[in-house]
């Protein structure tokens, strides 16, 4: 059963591009906060301009 | 053995209007309108069985030749798609019924689908508005003020199931399942507490359960609801009504989230679950469980004896894994009930060693590393505005806005699927009649519900055609039927009615 699980894409490939200068470890840990990095950049791109007002002005009736 | 577990999902999107009077039922009627409209105009140009329809009329932005209303009393706008889902406004929200399914993969599929209707609609209301204004669509269950909104689940059990022994024995899952498939919260909206008394908690629903069982949905809500309607045979079949779960983003937990729930369900109806899983407070725990995302703190059993929510679904996973050597898992699907096993061991042992670790599987930690690191790198305290910001823009439906889609999350789903899914009924259940009716057949259709069609084909009284088996109507009964048949009224011959 345990070969169906499919393991998470962060950990996928880097072990495989391990640098010889660097332990994978260290690889991994610095890929995870690039990636990371990266995804805050891109939400200081996307997050609207005038969030903080369109967050506060967010009021949904009540449903189910 | 345990009944087929056909399931569906509904679920009530959050919507404002920017830039014009935000009145979220004309809003709602607006894009829902819209996109009934569209599709039905899109059909007509490419001559989809349309040859005797009058000429297109400009003003028909708003006709709802195409649609079907349900017979269901209301004045607001109900339509019921091709692919079987049902469309509409509710509570002031636009709500989507998937067509009925059988599989957790297929509620993906369907699910997906519901999201990309979503995004035509919007794209399609946007030119109805003045300059300048948008509908914006949010899949979430709270405004972050108090308000919440439901992504239910549905599921087909046996009548002769003990009600109280369901309701008291699918309970642990419901309070401890959020480890996997809460979408996470910036916030707490508990009555009487401060708003930014947590920082952060797993499920944006968990803040809004009052009551162990019950028949509300829109206050002193239940953990298991009551709601007795079927929409299938009465006599044999009963529809549970899970009003207790958040809506997804992350498809992985989307499918976890039905997949296991499936699994439990039918261990509970073949009396395979047995009660040593039942919490002692399950409305004090849902909460515990919600504001913990260290999963560390325990909840306290019936017996006494206390329990993380990690070790209970351990717990459940064992007696799951047991009963698919004993039972089989047919009533799920058998090789998506044995995947759904595998991820949901996956997920629990990553959420026991870093919850980091399938941070592209579970919305609340994908959600959880981008506040945290949005926070230490501008120095935010917990609480702030940009913060509660960065949790709506998650499930911002907009595609460049929709923050989830950026978040690394894995799809289960080729978008080509979903795609196919917003026209396309799933061809294993009832849905299948209902959806390839509409598409073939919309002129003789004057009524369409879960349970039923009513034809109209001319000089006879109108024609109700019963749905009351949820696995009858599949592609497999009725595809040669349907292709086979020009007109409604030579499917009605083949059919006997």
């Amino acid at each position: 059963m345990a070969e169906r699980i499919q393991k998470p894409k962060t950990t996928s490939k880097k072990t495989e591009q391990a640098d010889e200068a660097a332990p994978a470890v260290t690889e991994t840990g610095d890929k995870i906060k690039a990636d990371i990095d990266d995804l805050l950049d891109e939400i200081d791109d996307v997050l609207e301009t005038n969030a903080e007002d369109f967050v506060k002005s967010y009021v949904q009736k009540g449903g189910q | 053995m345990a009944l087929p577990k056909v399931c569906g999902i509904e679920t009530e999107y959050g919507i404002v209007v920017r830039g014009a009077e935000n009145n979220p039922v004309s809003a709602s009627s607006l894009l829902i309108n819209a996109y009934v409209a569209e599709t039905a105009r899109q059909r007509k140009r490419i001559g989809w069985d349309f040859e005797d329809e009058q000429p297109t009329n400009d003003a028909r932005g708003f006709s709802l030749d195409e649609s079907i209303a349900p017979e269901i009393e209301t004045t607001l706008v109900n339509a019921v798609l091709t692919n079987g889902a049902r469309y509409y406004v509710d509570h002031a929200h636009p709500e989507i019924s998937i067509p009925e399914v059988t599989t957790a993969r297929e509620i993906v599929v369907w699910d997906r689908a519901a999201e990309e209707i979503i995004r035509e609609s919007m794209r399609f209301a946007t030119p109805l508005l003045d300059d300048g204004a948008e509908i914006i669509v949010h899949k979430n269950n709270s405004d972050g003020k108090g308000n919440s909104y439901g992504c239910h689940e549905n599921y087909l059990l046996a009548r002769e199931l003990p009600f109280g022994r369901l309701a008291s024995q699918i309970t642990a899952h419901f309070v401890t399942r959020q480890v996997f498939c809460g979408a996470g919260k910036v916030g707490c909206e508990l009555p009487g507490r401060p708003p930014d008394d947590i920082a952060f908690q797993l499920s944006q629903r968990a803040d809004f359960f009052e009551e162990e069982i019950g028949l509300e949905t829109t206050l002193k809500r239940p953990i298991v609801n009551t709601r007795d309607e079927p929409h299938a045979d009465p006599q044999k079949y009963r529809r549970l009504h899970v009003i207790v779960g958040d809506a997804n983003m992350s498809e992985v937990a989307t499918y976890l989230k039905v997949g296991t729930t499936q699994i439990v369900l039918a261990m509970i109806e073949d009396g395979e679950l047995g009660d040593d899983l039942l919490l002692g407070n399950p409305v004090a725990a849902i909460r515990q469980v919600s504001h913990d995302p260290t999963l560390r703190q325990t909840i306290m059993l019936r017996d006494g004896t206390r329990a993380t929510a990690l070790e209970v679904q351990w717990g459940l996973l064992e007696r799951a894994q047991k009963y698919e050597q004993t039972h089989g898992l047919d009533a799920v699907g058998d090789d998506v009930g044995r995947d759904v096993l595998a991820r949901w061991e996956h997920v629990l042992t990553g959420l026991e060693a870093d919850p980091d670790s399938v941070a592209d599987w579970v919305d609340w930690v994908a959600k959880r590393r981008l506040v945290e690191g949005f926070a230490a790198r501008h120095g935010l305290e917990p609480g702030a505005q940009k913060l509660k910001a960065i949790d709506l823009q998650y499930h911002d439906l907009r595609p460049d806005r929709c923050l989830a889609q950026r978040a690394g999350l894995e799809t289960i789903v080729e978008p080509e699927e979903a795609i196919d899914a917003m026209t396309k009924p799933p061809p294993t259940t009832r849905a299948y009649f209902r959806g390839r009716c509409l598409d073939k057949y919309p002129e003789e259709i004057v009524a369409a519900n879960w349970d039923s069609l009513v034809f109209d084909v001319g000089r006879d009284p109108l024609r109700r055609v019963p749905m009351m088996e949820p696995l009858r109507g599949t592609a497999e009964h009725v595809a040669t039927l349907i292709d086979d048949s020009e007109t409604a009224r030579e499917l009605l011959d083949r059919l006997g009615q």
